[in-house]
């Protein structure tokens, strides 16, 4: 299908208009973080350990390769030289439990870097070029962290490349800060980005309210052929479904992916790192990130050394302010809490906000669900929020199942809009974690009952076998027993002497 | 009179040509019952239920031999799905073949075993390796948690423990709702 883009501006359902908030961190251009004492990176990539291949002791210099894996995960490089302290369990970001993580210990002075050779991204094989994607370790920067190099290497055939600037949750703004200050950067890595899933049209979407992004890119992507749109500014526009549809028109179907469409959308950081490891040889190891909230004394964008812990981070912004209450990765919408600023950032750490005491109190305690739709008029996957809610409060999970949980996006609009106060998706994300435990009860019970069949065929065989070899013995009297083991001895030593 | 005696008796043969086939068909819907109960059932093969595992219970249940609350590991979840599953009651657990527990995996005390590879034999899901003489170990990925092995166990080295969660659910919100 060919897209036209740009004759309409289309509308997704619900969303919510939100005071933006942005500007308090972009006061001027992203620097350099610097270099804490060291570095915490995590193994763990959507729910699969990487394995590491440095031992504890061991000296790493920055850009070397410390943990691959077989299967589909990311490579993890060494963001700064340094010796690894450890390889072991570590609290991190938006888990529970702790989970297996690298600490290396940096160099206090220079670092000693060992890179990849740059290409040149218009003569390169596709090949090459997708492989250096897959050395370098990108992955969606955008959230999910999803392999960048499996999504461009789809089989589909793409006719619409969306590099997504739109940025909608309040506060968070390391994208917008990117575009302002590297336009030419994030433009080269949507051109390589284009080359490699061989799109028709590329478009890089930014919000309505970007005015100094749309100058800077506007004059980057003259004669490239790619063009820039500006999409109103309505959360969860951001939203990789919620983009597309606002684009095109074209929703994408539950349980569908875009490239079903014909669509692949990558976001402006992922194509920035992706133009770093084509042009210069830079895996990916740092990313911006928003240090902001009235909790941090000077809000700010920086270029964060992936592992960095986030009070390392907050002390960048002035230190937190007197009534600082809590720490959140992500923004005020869908956001986690952190338990200490201790923790370390993550390629998914797009910001860091400390929230004040007005921020969080909840002016009412959570009442019943009255009904009153609120929460169905603002979902953009329209869902039903209010009857979800109920279903798992009586953990019908069947229903919940059919009333299709798995499509929510944990946006945080139903909460927001629900005059009741109900934490909502706090509800939603117990009730996803109870579905998969089903699942995987599921697969188990399904494991250990082709187990038990497997065993009960072997025995079955292994009492067949047993009775063959009793008939024949019964069939037989001694001597004749005894000239066939003869002769069966002999046919073996005349097969031996003929081998 | 002849016409009569004969269209009954045509009648008769269609019936009775009829009857066989509906009860062919029958029978492939029982295996399904037995398919869609034993779906139901945890799997664990531990033979509570009086039935030498999971399917034969299933057959039973379909047969109607065996009530659907002869399952502790499924618990009151089992006999939900069950209930809905054949349109019955909902009832509670018989307590007679046991109680519900959280889910638990064997452990060998491999400093006592002394490789007598009985337990070996008991074990419904082959979740046990060793060889005679040697020392056995439980694989508690595949271990069912069924006891079938503690029994025979001459030494006494098995245990039972609570089985690592497959997956830590994120908490439920309280409810702070005020009346």
């Amino acid at each position: 299908m060919k897209y036209e883009l740009g004759k309409r501006v289309w509308r997704f359902h619900g969303g919510l208009k939100l005071r933006h908030w942005k500007q308090i961190a972009l006061q001027a251009p992203p620097e350099f973080a610097g270099v804490p004492s060291s570095l915490t990176l995590s193994l763990v990539h959507r729910g699969r350990v990487s394995d590491p291949v440095v031992g504890e002791g061991d000296r790493v210099l920055q850009g070397q390769c410390i943990a691959q894996s077989i299967d589909s995960s990311p490579r993890i490089h060494a963001p700064w030289s340094g010796t690894v302290r450890t390889i072991r369990a570590q609290p991190l970001i938006g888990y529970q439990e702790p989970q297996p993580a690298i600490v290396i210990d940096t160099d206090e002075a220079d670092t000693e870097s060992v890179g990849m050779d740059a290409l040149d991204w218009q003569s390169a094989s596709r090949e090459a070029l997708l492989e250096r994607c897959s050395d370098a370790g990108i992955v969606g920067l955008g959230g999910a962290l999803f392999p960048t190099d499996r999504k461009l290497r789809g089989q589909q055939k793409i006719d619409l490349l969306i590099i997504n600037g739109a940025e909608c949750e309040p506060y968070i703004a390391c994208d917008e800060s990117l575009m302002r200050s590297d336009p030419e950067r994030v433009v080269l890595g949507s051109r390589i980005a284009a080359r490699l899933c061989e799109a028709a049209t590329t478009v890089i979407a930014i919000e309505d309210q970007m005015g100094a992004v749309q100058t800077g890119l506007s004059a980057a992507v003259k004669d490239t052929g790619i063009e820039v749109f500006k999409v109103p500014t309505i959360y969860p526009e951001g939203g990789e479904r919620q983009l597309i549809q606002v684009l095109t028109g074209e929703e994408v179907p539950s349980g569908g992916l875009p490239q079903d469409l014909g669509i692949v959308c990558l976001n402006v950081a992922t194509v920035a790192a992706l133009a770093d490891a084509v042009v210069e040889g830079r895996p990916l190891t740092r990313r911006t990130v928003t240090v902001t909230g009235h909790g941090v004394s000077h809000p700010l964008n920086v270029h964060a050394l992936i592992g960095t812990p986030a009070r390392f981070l907050i002390d960048k912004a002035g230190g937190y302010t007197e009534n600082v209450r809590r720490i959140v990765m992500g923004g005020p919408m869908m956001g986690v809490p952190l338990r200490d600023d201790d923790q370390c950032i993550s390629s998914a750490t797009n910001c860091l906000l400390a929230l004040v005491e007005s921020d969080i109190v909840r002016s009412v305690p959570e009442l019943p669900c009255i009904r009153c739709m609120e929460c169905v008029r603002v979902c953009p996957a329209q869902l039903m929020p209010q009857l979800l809610f109920t279903e798992i409060t009586n953990k019908n999970w069947e229903t919940v199942e059919g009333l299709s949980l798995a499509d929510c996006i944990e946006c945080g609009c139903c909460a927001y809009a629900c005059p009741s106060q109900i934490p909502l998706v706090d509800y939603y994300r117990h009730g996803k974690s109870a579905l998969r435990l089903r699942e995987l009860e599921s697969a188990r019970a399904d494991k250990a009952r082709k187990r038990h069949e497997a065993r009960d065929q072997r025995l079955a065989r292994e009492e067949q076998e047993a009775q063959r070899v009793l008939e024949r013995k019964e069939s037989m009297s001694k001597s004749d027993a005894i000239r066939a083991a003869v002769e069966r001895a002999k046919k073996k030593k005349q097969d031996s002497d003929e081998a | 009179m002849l016409t009569g005696l004969l269209t009954i008796a045509v009648l008769l043969l269609l019936v009775g040509v009829l009857l066989g086939w509906a009860s062919g068909k029958a029978r492939s819907d029982d295996s399904q019952i037995v398919e869609a109960v034993l779906e139901r059932l945890p799997q664990t093969q531990c033979a509570q239920c009086g039935f030498p595992g999971c399917r034969p219970y299933a057959q039973a249940i379909a047969r109607g031999e065996a009530d659907i609350n002869q399952c502790p590991p499924g618990g009151q979840q089992t006999i939900r799905g069950l209930a809905e599953l054949l349109d019955r009651e909902v009832v509670p657990l018989n307590a007679e073949f046991g109680e519900e527990k959280p889910p638990e995996v064997a452990m060998i005390d491999e400093s006592r075993c002394i490789g007598c590879v009985l337990c070996i034999k008991a074990c419904p899901v082959d979740a046990i390796v060793g060889a005679p003489h040697r020392m056995h170990t439980v694989l508690a990925e595949e271990c069912t948690g069924c006891e079938l092995c503690v029994a025979p166990c001459p030494v006494d080295c098995i245990d039972m423990q609570p089985a690592r969660p497959l997956l830590s659910l994120y908490p439920q919100p309280q409810h702070s709702r005020s009346a």
